[in-house]
Order: C-alpha cells, then sequence, then structure tokens
C-alpha cells in the first residue's frame, strides 16, 4: 500500500500540464481528486505527449504466445475501419482492459467486459478475489447515473411515502437493497446543505443533468432511486499479481489498474474510489518499467507466435448460430439480482452455477465467428462462473463478500482465493502450490 | 473516429459531420457531448427505456451544451472551475452530522 500511494503522489503532479487541478478555497493546490473525464483527457494527452500510437476503438482479440509459452504480442479488429485485422508483436504486454460489471447500467461500464480476464487465464494466469464482486451504487431508477456523493444526505422513502431508517454509513447499500426487494425506494435531497447544492454542478456537472432533462428538483422533488452492480469495478477481484509490478504467472505477461486483483491492497473491502484510482495510476507504472524492461532483453522471435484465443473463436461441436444476446443476459441475470449476487446461499450460488455452465456450453460448443461480440460474451461468461464458484467454495461472509448461510468471518478463509479454467472451473487458496492440482479446495461445481 | 466515444455510435457521414449510426450502442455516459464544441450532441438520461424527442424540443429546453459548460470546458475554463477537491469534505461532512445524529437521543431531534 504504501508504495502504492508514494508512487501515485509522485506521479499525479506530472500530469500538470494536461490536467488543471484545483485550488481550495485557501488556494492550496489539491492533487488528491480527480475528476473522471478530465483525467482521462488528460492520460491520453500525456500519452500522446510520449510519441505513442494509440488505435481507438481497437479491441484486442487475443494474446499471442511465443514457442516457450511467453507473451509476445496481441491480435485484435479495428472496428471503425471496417473490423481490418491488426497484428502487434511485441517484447512484453500490459493487459489494461479494466474490469467488469456484469453489463449494469454502472456509469461508463457498458464497454467493460472483462476481456483482459479471459485473455490472461487462455496464456496461463490465475483470477484471484473474483468472489468480491457484490459492490452496489446508487442512481436515480432508469438511470446511469453512479455519482454517490449527494446521497450521503439522503433521505428515503418506501412506497407508501413512510421515511425508511437508512443512515449514512457502510451498512447503508445492504439497508437499501433489502428495501428494494420490499417495493420501490424514493429519494430527496433536502439535506443536502445549501452551500453544496449551490456548487454540485461544478462539483459533479454530469449528476445534475439526469434530474434538469427530467424536469425533477431533487431538492425538493422524491425520485425514485435503484442499485446498480458495480462487480470487479468497485469490487476487487482481477488477474492474479505476484508483486506491484503487474507481474502475472505468465512470462512476458502483466496486468494493471481493474485488469489486475487490488486485494493485495484493498483486502477484501471494496476499492471504489481511492485506492483503486491510486492503483490504477501506480499499477500502471510499475507494470509499464518492469514491461519496458524486459522488452529490452527480448529478442524478436524467430517463429511464428501462436494465437491463444479459443473460447468464442473455435467451436467444440457444430458451429451454429449462437444469440450472444441471449448469453449475456443470462449473465446479467446471475450477476445483478441481490439475492442472487450480494445475499448468497449455497443453494443459490449452485443454481447459478448451472445456468452459466449451460450458458458457456452453447458458447464453446457453437460459436466460431471469434468477433468482438462473441470474444465479450465469452469473457463475461468466463468471469461470472469464476466468481459464482469461488463465492460458493467461500463459506464464510467477509467483506464485500456476504453468505446468508455463513454470516460470520472464518479465520479458516483467511487466504485469498485462486479460480480459473476454462472448459472446467477450479478453486484454490492461495499459498505457493497454489495451482490447478494442488491445493484444491472443495469443487464448487 | 470519433474519440470521445467509448461506445461504437456514430460514423462519420458524406460531408465529414458524425451521423447517428447505431444508437441503441449508446450506454448514457454523456462524455460525447463533453467533446463535442458546436453542442449538437444531446444524450437523454433514460438508459433502459427508449425515449423519443425531436430536435425543436431539445433545442427549446436549454440543456445543450450544460454539462461541457458546467465542466469548465474550453471556453468556459474561466467561468466554471473543477471543484471535484470538495467532495472528500461532503462525505466528511455528512459522516459528521450522521454521528451527531446517532449521539443525540431518540425523540429530541428525530431524524428530520
Amino acid at each position: 500500500m504504501y508504495r502504492i500511494l508514494d508512487q501515485t503522489w509522485r506521479t499525479l503532479p506530472t500530469l500538470a500540464r494536461h490536467y488543471k487541478f484545483g485550488a481550495d478555497d485557501e488556494g492550496r493546490v489539491n492533487y488528491r481528486a480527480v475528476r473522471g473525464p478530465e483525467y482521462m483527457r488528460a492520460l491520453r494527452q500525456q500519452v500522446l505527449s510520449h510519441g505513442v500510437t494509440i488505435l481507438d476503438h481497437s479491441p484486442v482479440l487475443e494474446l499471442l504466445a511465443r514457442s516457450d509459452g511467453s507473451i509476445g504480442g496481441a491480435r485484435g479488429q479495428r472496428r471503425q475501419d471496417g473490423g481490418r485485422a491488426y497484428r502487434i508483436e511485441a517484447g512484453a504486454v500490459v493487459l489494461a482492459a479494466g474490469g467488469t460489471s456484469f453489463l449494469s447500467h454502472l456509469l461508463g461500464s457498458w464497454t467493460n467486459t472483462g476481456n483482459g480476464y479471459l485473455m490472461a487465464p487462455e496464456a496461463g494466469a490465475e483470477m484471484s478475489g473474483v468472489e468480491f464482486t457484490a459492490a452496489y451504487t446508487i442512481a436515480p431508477a432508469h438511470s446511469t447515473m453512479t455519482r454517490s456523493m449527494a446521497y450521503a444526505f439522503a433521505t428515503y422513502y418506501d412506497a407508501d411515502g413512510h421515511e425508511l431508517d437508512l443512515p449514512f454509513g457502510p451498512d447503508q447499500t445492504i439497508g437499501l437493497a433489502r428495501a428494494l426487494q420490499r417495493g420501490p425506494v424514493y429519494c430527496s435531497l433536502h439535506l443536502l446543505p445549501d452551500d453544496i447544492k449551490a456548487r454540485l454542478h461544478t462539483i459533479s456537472p454530469n449528476v445534475p443533468l439526469v434530474f434538469d432533462r427530467w424536469g425533477i428538483d431533487p431538492y425538493r422533488d422524491r425520485f425514485e432511486v435503484t442499485l446498480h452492480n458495480d462487480g470487479t469495478i468497485r469490487g476487487i477481484g482481477g488477474v492474479r499479481v505476484h508483486d506491484v509490478d503487474g507481474t502475472t504467472s505468465v512470462p512476458g505477461l502483466f496486468v494493471a489498474g481493474d485488469n489486475a486483483s487490488r486485494e493485495k491492497v484493498a483486502g477484501a473491502i471494496s476499492g471504489g474510489g481511492n485506492v483503486n484510482s491510486a492503483w490504477a495510476l501506480s499499477s500502471g507504472v510499475f507494470a509499464g518499467r518492469t514491461a519496458a524492461c524486459l522488452s529490452r532483453g527480448v529478442k524478436r522471435s524467430k517463429s511464428r507466435l501462436r494465437p491463444l484465443g479459443r473460447v468464442g473463436r473455435e467451436p467444440r461441436s457444430g458451429a451454429q448460430t449462437v444469440d450472444l444476446a441471449a448469453l449475456r443476459d443470462g449473465v446479467r441475470a446471475e450477476m445483478h439480482p441481490f439475492d442472487k449476487n450480494l445475499f448468497r446461499t449455497r443453494q443459490g450460488l449452485a443454481a447459478s452455477i448451472r445456468v452459466l455452465e449451460g450458458l458457456w456450453a452453447e458458447l464453446a460448443d457453437h460459436a466460431d465467428t471469434g468477433t468482438i461480440a462473441s470474444r465479450e460474451t465469452a469473457a463475461l461468461l468466463a468471469t461470472a462462473r469464476w466468481s459464482v464458484a469461488t463465492a460458493a467454495t467461500r463459506n464464510e461472509s467477509r467483506g464485500l463478500h456476504r453468505r446468508e448461510d455463513f454470516p460470520s468471518q472464518d479465520s479458516g478463509f483467511a487466504t485469498r482465493l485462486l479460480s480459473g479454467g476454462l472448459d472446467k472451473v477450479w478453486v484454490a487458496a492461495d499459498g505457493p502450490s497454489a495451482n490447478a492440482e494442488t491445493g484444491q479446495l472443495e469443487a464448487a461445481s | 473516429m470519433h474519440r470521445g466515444l467509448s461506445a461504437n455510435v456514430l460514423d462519420s457521414g458524406q460531408d465529414g459531420l458524425p451521423i447517428l449510426a447505431r444508437v441503441e450502442d449508446c450506454q448514457t455516459c454523456f462524455v460525447c457531448e463533453l467533446y463535442c464544441q458546436a453542442d449538437a450532441i444531446y444524450v437523454a438520461p433514460d438508459c433502459d427505456r427508449h425515449v423519443a424527442v425531436t430536435a425543436e424540443e431539445v433545442v427549446a429546453s436549454g440543456r445543450l451544451g450544460q454539462y461541457r459548460k458546467h465542466s469548465g470546458w474550453d471556453e468556459w475554463s474561466d467561468r466554471y472551475p473543477n471543484e471535484q477537491w470538495l467532495m472528500e469534505t461532503v462525505f466528511r461532512r455528512a459522516g459528521e452530522a450522521a454521528a451527531q445524529v446517532r449521539a443525540e437521543p431518540p425523540g429530541i431531534i428525530g431524524r428530520k
């Protein structure tokens, strides 16, 4: 954690050429808070100023391996150039493809389908901590606006207009979810202090957009709210890292940001906000530096690079038309409902495993197109399978993982749980010998 | 190339102007509005139901360019500062207010 904070503190001020850091009311420059769109724009300008080529709208479809199994490149498609294929040979690859909300309406997460979670295990890397996916964030119903600051002062009501006892604090989301299971929940922001109301549009300019466009006065009217799943984005799991430099179990393959598990800095709780954003920046710096050092010593491969993508490209049985939209809806139906993903039970998880195995078989048996959509669907399904299998193995409640049938923390589970496997899912306790063969816990499926 | 967009919604039209090619792929993140200096894009906030609006209604609403303006982009940079840094203060004050409510005996102050 110290190294993450230290690196973040050193790196953020170097963006000052491209990001206008705010000064507080006393005139002190504040480097701690950066706003999403401006931050993304600044990072892009920073990268371009170093002479880096960015291929926009060009998803990577699969990694490329050398004959010794190390990673030596990637290939993908340029979707705004007629789907033209591209292929890159590299000394090392850093996967920074983000996490996944399993296609919830979490703001800006719709294109985060967890593609890096599929590609790293295809190359031989493990996942870690993917049971910690039960983070949810409030939004006005029918909107994506999961910016939660103003809700720190929210008052909630049930459909009959009775005020709900949901005080601001760490248990508020659980209480909200329980209330939403009973029926619609309405919200008023009338208790937001006047000085914050007056500056809300310059603190979070996207938050008032929703209210203004719907003609709602959130300080007077009561509006319906919902919770969107954060998946591994404000959750914590991802590809297992061996060190903060993003080293995976696969030579030449590094992970950064939400593509990596953040358990080693956040533990089992949500890393949303400060920890994850510090990790995103510093893990990128570390992984990039280590990958660059490695690349210098790598000789250009004489043998042909081997493409590693399989699922959604090569059908196990006969190729048939696969309804990808139905498979994606199937993932959402298992990964979003509170009674399945937030308030977990052995029976519920077992049912989810069965459903997801069926969807996986449909895709793996028949999909042959290798399109962006089929690979995204494979990534969503693979991540969901690992998540529910790990949740079914962790017979306790800890951090974001809540088991109704095991409400207490169990010191026997004070360990990270690894997972992986494409055709057959495995779960194993992290340790010196942890891999698919040894240290295996009770099979989850 | 429409670099403000994460989703594949816009194509370039024959005259070089963007056209809405795949509106169903829009993920309602509003970021295209920030990058459109012509303030010619309106994103309806609804993410799970279809809404129909006419150009006349949108222009009359006065909401075009609202996000770009309040974000202080381009010509608005001097008038609308980025005050994201206030967020930590807001959360701290909310925590203090909640602690104060908990400390008060019930029935005297109540939750209102």
